[in-house]
């Protein structure tokens, strides 16, 4: 049985293998220990984190999530204006990646032709090896005073009956943190919804073409519905790099820990107020608290994470490595 | 009949022009950030930098010209470190998945290293946060190293994987016919057919790695001086761009722009370099 398993992948027995086990068995051992280690350090992150905690689960409990009280000097916290920040700048960016990546993944796949394809698609891969915290120094001293005297006052005129649109725009702020944001994961959301679009049959193109339709409904009708959990698969791996996104974000949300009421707001997201605050936390609870908010973190991108590359899994056989973006 | 059949077909035309006008306009839109970056980097960065920036360290606060060669040494002790810590492991891991890798186990480790790629950046310096710098009782270059690492074993471990597949199965089978056991012909004949591509993998991760300060903010912290010891805390390019894109002064801002374009000028190299070589690879 033994022997069996440690025979080469073709059907092959001999001696030779059998007076070398010992050696071949290591090998598998050290390999196999390396891969278990990655096991260990989720597990060891889940456990260390928890522990850290403790005393902030311990006094806060599951009322930690809904408390819009964030009172460092009186030992009171709530990570709800965090929660919310997060879901609000994220789902927002979501939204606007969404739109703008699966739009140029179509430009890319179906309307480029050949030699335009390669420099778009290699120019919105690179924005994914700019450093975050360039994207941070960019929003402060470029988007941030462009919102603020041009794009900002522009929207609040126009769009200012709509909820949550309220002026005047800072150069600081949630609408800010959202657009770095949807630049951030442009290349994650284009990378992988371009080779599930890809990927469609090209009969499937021809079938409804033959009928007469137009390009944009074969879009529609033949091209998208085929690639759809493909897309939502790369969305939710945009919305988890969203979510985790930290130094970009705390340069330009401005930092308030109040929920926000307007997208012009400052505000804070779970990842950013931890790297603003854990350095100079006032007291041990204010540690404890920041290291639960990190546990949250650590478990929603755990499980979007996990759903989103299960999703792409199934579509693409594993084919497509979703870890170099 | 004609007339509305032809109505009916102008307006799906109308319709069929202005969703590819979209469609041309996203795919605009999506190039346009990386440019706004570029020429951003070239006209604040490029003017900001002088010699002075690679020869000296940050003077006092407040004080404007020193350097930011603390943050250049740093940036090169945390990347070999990091280098040295997780290159074995990472591609250990990327052995077992493309040559053991099969079946279960292979999918839930496959799976779990894609799932460590997710984490986000704060969390891991946050873990390492706990398990080092509070049992060693300091922050250090270690554990910028060990966060940093953590962040690139994923990386090179996947490329690795792949890049072990794309070695023929012949290979393996003539090696295996002059009767070399697995262990053997994967150390000398797999890995060393792979190697350019495992090259490849170590360069996107560095990449990757370079850029990060969200772990490093916990870990490594930050020092004014420079220092190359692994037990005391240790500057980097991304932490420094931070603490000055926040800070008060006109000649910190200068110098956080002619960092980052420092810091951008040498990820892009190795990630393009890193590229190209992946496309060649898979070729």
């Amino acid at each position: 049985m033994q022997l069996t398993e440690m025979r080469p992948d073709f059907e092959r027995a001999d001696g030779v293998l059998a007076g070398v086990e010992p050696r071949e068995w290591l090998f598998r051992g050290i390999v196999g220990g390396a891969a278990l280690f990655v096991f260990v350090v989720i597990i060891a992150m889940i456990y260390e984190l928890t522990r850290q905690a403790w005393p902030a689960i311990d006094a806060f409990g599951l009322g930690f999530l809904t408390s819009t009280t964030w009172n460092p000097p009186s030992e009171q916290f709530g990570a709800a204006p965090f929660i919310i920040g997060t879901l609000v700048t994220s789902s927002l960016a979501l939204v606007l990646g969404t739109i703008i990546g699966v739009g140029s993944s179509l430009f890319l796949v179906e309307v480029a032709p050949r030699c335009v394809r390669l420099p778009v698609s290699y120019t919105v891969e690179l924005l994914a090896a700019i450093p975050s915290v360039v994207y941070g120094l960019w929003g402060v001293f470029v988007l941030g005073p462009w919102i603020q005297h041009t794009a900002g006052p522009f929207i609040v005129r126009w769009f200012g009956w709509l909820p949550w649109v309220e002026g005047p725009a800072l150069g600081v702020g949630v609408f800010e943190a959202v657009l770095i944001l949807t630049i951030m994961i442009l290349p994650t959301i284009v990378a992988i919804s371009r080779d599930v679009i890809g990927a469609v049959p090209r009969s499937q193109r021809e079938g409804i073409l033959a009928l007469g339709a137009t390009r944009w409904e074969m879009v529609r009708i033949a091209v998208l519905p085929y690639a759809r959990s493909g897309i939502l698969g790369a969305a939710i791996l945009g919305l988890a790099r969203a979510i985790g996104e930290t130094l970009a974000v705390a340069l330009v949300i401005g930092n308030s820990t109040q929920v926000p009421d307007s997208i012009f707001s400052p505000a804070y997201t779970m990842a950013s107020v931890i790297a603003n605050q854990f350095r100079e936390a006032e007291n041990d609870m204010h540690v404890a608290a920041l290291i639960y908010i990190g546990l949250l973190l650590l478990i929603i991108t755990l499980l979007v994470n996990a759903g989103a590359r299960l999703l792409v899994w199934r579509v693409t056989k594993g084919q497509i490595t979703t870890v170099i973006e | 009949m004609i007339a509305t059949s032809s109505r009916n077909r102008r307006r799906r035309k109308a319709i069929d022009t202005l969703a590819t006008a979209g469609i041309i306009g996203a795919g605009a839109g999506a190039i346009v950030p990386l440019f706004a970056i570029l020429i951003f980097l070239l006209l604040k960065g490029l003017p900001a930098l002088n010699l002075q920036l690679f020869t000296q360290n940050p003077g006092p606060t407040g004080v404007a010209g020193g350097g930011i060669q603390n943050s250049i040494v740093g940036t090169a002790v945390l990347m070999a470190l990091s280098l040295a810590i997780g290159l074995p492991f990472a591609i250990a891991t990327g052995v077992y998945l493309a040559e053991y890798g099969r079946g279960r186990v292979g999918f839930v480790v496959r799976f779990l290293v894609d799932v460590l790629a997710g984490i986000p950046s704060i969390t891991i310096g946050l873990f390492v946060y706990t398990v080092v710098v509070l049992r060693m009782g300091t922050f250090s270059a270690l554990a910028g190293g060990l966060a940093l690492a953590l962040i690139m074993v994923p990386i090179i471990s996947r490329v690795t994987e792949e890049m072990l597949l794309l070695v023929p199965q012949t290979m393996r089978e003539a090696s295996y016919a002059l009767g070399v056991p697995k262990w053997r012909t994967v150390l000398t004949i797999v890995v060393p057919a792979a190697r350019s591509g495992i090259m490849t993998g170590v360069i996107l991760a560095s990449a990757r790695a370079a850029g990060e300060a969200a772990p490093l903010l916990f870990t490594s912290l930050g020092n004014n001086f420079r220092s190359t010891s692994i037990t005391s805390p240790i500057d980097a390019l991304p932490l420094r761009i931070f603490t000055y894109a926040t800070g008060p002064f006109a000649y910190q801002h200068a110098q956080a722009w002619a960092a980052s374009f420092i810091l951008v000028a040498f990820v892009l190299v190795l990630s393009v370099s890193g590229r190209l070589l992946l496309l060649r690879g898979r070729r």
